[in-house]
């Protein structure tokens, strides 16, 4: 990251959100939530069938973690753990925001119907550096399964990040960092 | 050898991730570049792999006519081989059985094998474990012999366009033409592991390969796809004949580790 990255702190609300472009370095500390295609499928399937208590966390300003790692070595945190293509959750994601999902972490190009509910319902999308999976690994520090564990990597774990380095891919006013 | 591989960054991409860095004039770029190049420090120092997604295994083997395979069957060992490496390797299980079942195979087999007969009698493996990042921006088009190299140039450059931030610039580009339907997709796969450096031996595509990076690299895809100059690290052609009536086409993308192991017994 460059001298201008800023820091900021999960959870995530409305008042952060909206001081953030596309484009904007970050360094974020506190809780995400890893969840990929799976898990997603799981919690799109959950509030669509109107059982949002089953649901693995609290939405209202979670960070949610496009990422599967590979598994813990002894006396590791965590084992590698690098964004995955974001682009696969575009069929679940405009459901979760509508029910207050609201933040998410992941790589590459979303869908048009994943950036209009993150204008509409004031979400932001953050890139982290694909492939740099070793590295984001040293910024986890405390790793916890907290639900589908039947999934192995791709089950939700809690996760305490400090300094995870993110660029604003999708602000809350239609921005977005991948230009034509 | 899929430890190594998943751990190890090959010497030629390292070595032209620092190369790019230095070229790169936009500080973003230069920025994600050098973050690449400590990921790779990291993944050694820490013992991990590289990319949490350590692929399905692709292996190349090459066997010479004069040798014979005893004690076993040689898929079964190379299977094998794999179980063993992604467990005590730490690396994720990312294999299920059944595209739309979907239930992991919890070993990372199987891996998927090309093998090839030559002359003389050595044996010749190379591991190169693929993540579906890139994988899933690849794509085989069947074009027409009149859509020429034109049609050839417009696709390749369709599909790096089509991929952008996706499967994690900056790229190693597979082409493959000719051949059938499956056989260019094979080419494609190839291309993707002949060193950073070589080209093509055929001068034609040789300067066709030339002019692709140039103008891969002019599509301001730039690594991990916020801009910049280096949207590729080289483009590679793999070519041949094929029928009166086609011209199957196929582009593999490889990200920026593109991993590959091989060993000679």
């Amino acid at each position: 990251m460059t001298n201008s990255a800023r820091s900021i702190t999960a959870p995530l609300f409305l008042e952060t959100i909206m001081s953030l472009r596309a484009g904007n370095e970050v360094l974020l500390s506190g809780v995400v939530y890893t969840a990929r295609d799976a898990a997603h499928k799981r919690m799109y399937d959950l509030i669509a069938a109107g059982g949002r208590d089953g649901l693995p966390f609290e939405f209202e300003g979670a960070a949610v973690y496009y990422a599967g790692p590979s598994p813990t070595p002894p006396g590791r945190i965590i084992g590698a753990i690098g964004p995955t293509t974001s682009g696969r959750m575009d069929a679940y994601s405009p459901l979760l925001i509508k029910n207050g999902l609201r933040v998410m972490i992941g790589k590459g190009i979303r869908g048009r119907e994943v950036m209009e509910a993150i204008a509409e319902y004031k979400g932001i999308y953050f890139a982290a550096l694909g492939g740099a999976a070793a590295l984001m690994a040293r910024a986890v520090k405390s790793a916890e399964l907290i639900a589908f564990e039947d999934l192995g990597a791709e089950a939700v774990r809690r996760l305490c990040v400090e300094d995870m380095p993110l660029v604003v891919a999708a602000d809350c006013y239609g921005g977005c960092v991948y230009g034509p | 050898m899929c430890v190594e591989a998943n751990r190890v960054i090959n010497r030629d991409i390292l070595s032209a991730l620092e190369a790019a860095a230095g070229s790169e004039t936009k500080p973003g770029a230069k920025n994600v570049l050098s973050l690449l190049m400590e990921n790779a420090k990291v993944a050694v120092e820490d013992s991990l792999p590289i990319c949490q997604d350590t692929g399905m295994a692709v292996v190349f083997v090459e066997i010479g006519q004069d040798t014979r395979v005893t004690g076993g069957g040689l898929y079964d060992a190379i299977n094998q081989g794999v179980r063993e490496g992604y467990e005590t390797g730490y690396l994720r299980k990312s294999i299920v059985s059944d595209p739309i079942a979907r239930v992991n195979t919890g070993d990372n087999t199987p891996a998927v094998i090309h093998c090839r007969i030559v002359p003389g009698s050595r044996l010749k493996i190379t591991v190169a474990p693929k993540g579906f990042g890139s994988e899933n921006m690849s794509a085989v088009k069947m074009l027409k012999p009149s859509d020429g190299i034109a049609g050839v140039k417009a696709f390749v450059l369709e599909t790096v366009k089509n991929a952008g931030p996706n499967p994690c610039p900056p790229l190693i580009v597979g082409v493959g033409l000719g051949g059938t339907f499956e056989k260019c997709a094979l080419l494609a796969k190839t291309a993707l592991i002949r060193r950073l450096g070589e080209r093509n031996p055929n001068e034609y595509w040789a300067r066709f390969e030339t002019e692709m990076l140039e103008a891969v690299n002019s599509l301001n895809i730039g690594p991990a796809g916020l801009g910049g100059r280096t949207t590729a690290l080289a483009v590679h052609a793999e070519v041949y004949p094929t029928h009166i009536a086609g011209l199957p086409a196929a582009v593999n993308i490889g990200c920026h580790v593109t991993r590959h192991k091989e060993a000679e017994l």
